[in-house]
């Protein structure tokens, strides 16, 4: 069987010593940043890039996956504990587990937090093992069009699912790529956009901007809107669910799951969607609604499943067709192209330890996380105490000696500050910087597949409709625009993505 | 309209993507567009510079009949010391070396909270510098002058 070859190859990657190592240290930060509020897996992720720079593909990948997910698993805690979300996805499950903390039950809701994300996480890595090489399998046939049409796809789905006005999330993603222009042309050779500046020759550093928006620009966001902090921490209880918990607590899971993974092969989607949605829907299809709120256990049982579940699923577009669906995977991506490794369906083929060691990795990390989560409960929540104003100044630090050891230059630096300023101008008025940063990351490569589609094509445009897979991208491209600007779908989706 | 159109988050939306689509126009025009068989290096920038204006244009329509307000507050203080923080931090790199560089960056970037305690700040600003000398030069072997001049 193939399939079981390829995963005890994984696993063979995944298990090495390094590889542990640093699935380890993902892992740790994952659950504490995620436990800390007001920093995030993004702005964490691309603060330690640059860390990674002489660490293997593979070790660096896994470390910097294990931070995406661990962050999932760190936020249910506080949420459950203090009521405090770590995890913007973790807001859900204050809602009900904070309320079953509250009677005494944390311990349970805690278990069914962590055994629900656990089995998302199994599943999802059967998933992404099953489904991934077909999918790559059929994109190695993609010429330049359906290249090209495959990523006018992925960022038209990103800025319509997206978080915010659909028109300003798809002018982010023009603006996003036309910062990825900045630099030398391949093709011809000339720098445009590059203002004269040395250090633009290159193009606008990838670290620099993620940096920049994602970890400056939440400093200043967070130092704008400081949240009241009350810690008190509810007493634990036991640790066992009992068995009325797990039978009410399984059918939740399930759902949790396929949704999270349903939503997670979708660009745009985050886990805050899917943790939402899955409880709306636990809440639609519970016997006895009036609970929710109260301290039911499908209210965590399920948005838990769902929120690993889609991180999860999340790597799969990336992993096997090089595309993005989420802010967070474009920075992985761009891990991938500092690392020298161009993603796409042909890293299973000339990468297979990047990309089976990955999915083996990601079960491994869920494993560690379980056992980190449950037993170290208490030192998590004492971590909370740690004031933000001690807490911002370390990741400005790390953030600029990141940056800095790019290039050593300064002007990177004097950039990131730039695009400080620049992210939370974005915020204030409306515009979010995730479709930008797909934009910024897709940008080169979506010029480089018109140039070449266009030259095979003789220079006739309708080579994007005539060849039937681009055709088809391009047909779900139009039909996901015009489904969401009906004033229907328009309402509901600004419910949900506010 | 219940509030100035300077308070439109909308409006300066629109009007930010067309004053930065306009300026990529402007200065793609010097670049070769080229044609569709034989694309030039102006050929993309250009086309989305005009798609980029057309949203802001669109945005800023949509803005003066139903524009939001702008939400949410800015701590100035913030939005101006931890630019300038890491601004210092690029320029004394260049002139003074890693303590001095990463001392002051701790430093501006604390006093952008809105709880300063000097004493405290101190102490972190200690803490810090030290721990990052211990793991980037002495951990990473990262090869940055500690004070420069020596």
């Amino acid at each position: 069987m193939e399939l079981f070859n390829n995963l005890v190859f994984g696993f063979g990657v995944a298990l090495s010593l390094q590889n542990l190592l640093y699935c380890l240290i993902g892992c740790l930060v994952g659950t504490l940043i995620g436990v800390l509020p007001g920093i995030g897996p993004m702005a964490t992720i691309a603060m330690l890039l640059p860390l990674t720079y002489n660490v293997p593909p593979v070790a660096a990948m896994i470390m910097l996956a294990g931070i995406y997910y661990g962050a999932m698993y760190g936020g249910s805690t506080t949420s459950i504990l203090v009521n405090l979300p770590g995890e913007t996805a973790s807001v859900i499950t204050c809602i009900d587990g904070y309320q079953m903390a509250k009677q005494g039950r944390a311990g349970a809701a805690l278990a069914i937090a962590a055994g629900g994300s656990f089995f998302a996480g199994t599943v999802c890595t059967l998933i992404v093992a099953m489904f991934g090489p077909p999918l790559a399998n059929m994109a190695l046939q993609f010429g330049s069009p359906e290249y090209f049409s495959l990523m006018l796809m992925g960022l038209v789905t990103a800025a319509v699912l997206a978080q915010g006005d659909m028109l300003k999330s798809l002018a982010m993603v023009v603006l996003g790529l036309l910062l990825g222009i900045v630099g030398s042309d391949v093709d011809s050779g000339i720098k445009r956009f590059c203002f004269g500046v040395f250090e633009l020759a290159d193009g606008i550093g990838f670290v620099i901007i993620a940096v920049g928006v994602f970890a400056v620009g939440e400093i200043i966001s967070n130092l704008s809107d400081p949240e009241e902090r009350v810690v008190f921490t509810s007493n634990v209880g036991s640790l066992y669910p009992t068995r009325q918990d797990l039978k009410q607590s399984v059918t939740p899971i399930l759902r949790g799951t396929v949704l999270g993974a349903f939503l997670g092969i979708l660009p745009g989607t985050t886990p805050s969607i899917a943790t939402f949605a899955s409880y709306m829907i636990e809440k639609k299809v519970a016997k006895d609604p009036s609970r929710f709120g109260h301290g039911a256990i499908e209210g965590v049982a399920a948005p838990e499943a769902a929120n690993n579940a889609d991180a999860q699923c999340k790597f799969i577009p990336m992993l096997t067709l090089g595309i993005p669906a989420s802010g967070t995977m474009a920075l992985m991506l761009g891990a991938l192209m500092i690392h020298g490794i161009t993603p796409g369906p042909g890293v299973m083929t000339s990468k297979p330890d990047l990309f089976w060691g990955m999915i083996a990795s990601m079960w491994v990390g869920n494993l560690m996380l379980v056992i980190l989560n449950l037993p170290l409960i208490g030192m998590w929540v004492s971590l909370l105490k740690v004031p933000y104003r001690l807490l911002f100044p370390a990741i400005m630090v790390f953030s600029a000696i990141g940056i800095y050891s790019t290039n050593n230059a300064s002007f990177d630096v004097y950039l990131a500050a730039l695009f400080g300023v620049l992210g939370i101008a974005w915020r204030m008025f409306g515009c979010s910087p995730v479709p930008m940063l797909l934009g910024f990351v897709l940008g080169p490569m979506m010029e480089e597949n018109l140039r070449r589609a266009l030259q095979v094509s003789n220079g006739d445009p309708s080579v994007f409709v005539t060849r039937p897979i681009s055709l088809a991208f391009i047909v779900v491209s139009v039909l996901i625009l015009v489904v969401m600007m009906l004033p229907a779908v328009k309402k509901r989706r600004g419910d949900i993505a506010g | 309209m219940k509030f100035p159109l300077s308070r439109n988050k909308d409006f300066w939306a629109g009007v930010m993507l067309i004053a930065i689509g306009a300026g990529a126009l402007f200065i793609a025009r010097d670049y070769r567009f080229g044609s569709a068989l034989r694309m030039g290096p102006g050929f993309f920038p250009t086309i989305l510079s005009v798609i980029l204006i057309a949203f802001g244009v669109c945005i800023t329509a949509v803005s003066l009949r139903s524009g939001e307000k702008i939400k949410g507050n800015l701590s100035l203080r913030a939005f101006l010391l931890l630019p300038l923080s890491l601004l210092l931090f690029g320029v004394l790199m260049d002139l003074a070396g890693f303590i001095p560089a990463l001392a002051v960056l701790v430093f501006v970037s604390a006093a952008s909270g809105k709880e300063f305690k000097a004493t405290e700040v101190l102490l972190l600003t200690t803490v810090l510098t030290a721990a990052s000398v211990a793991l980037f030069i002495w951990g990473l072997g990262l090869p940055y002058p500690l004070i420069k001049g020596f």
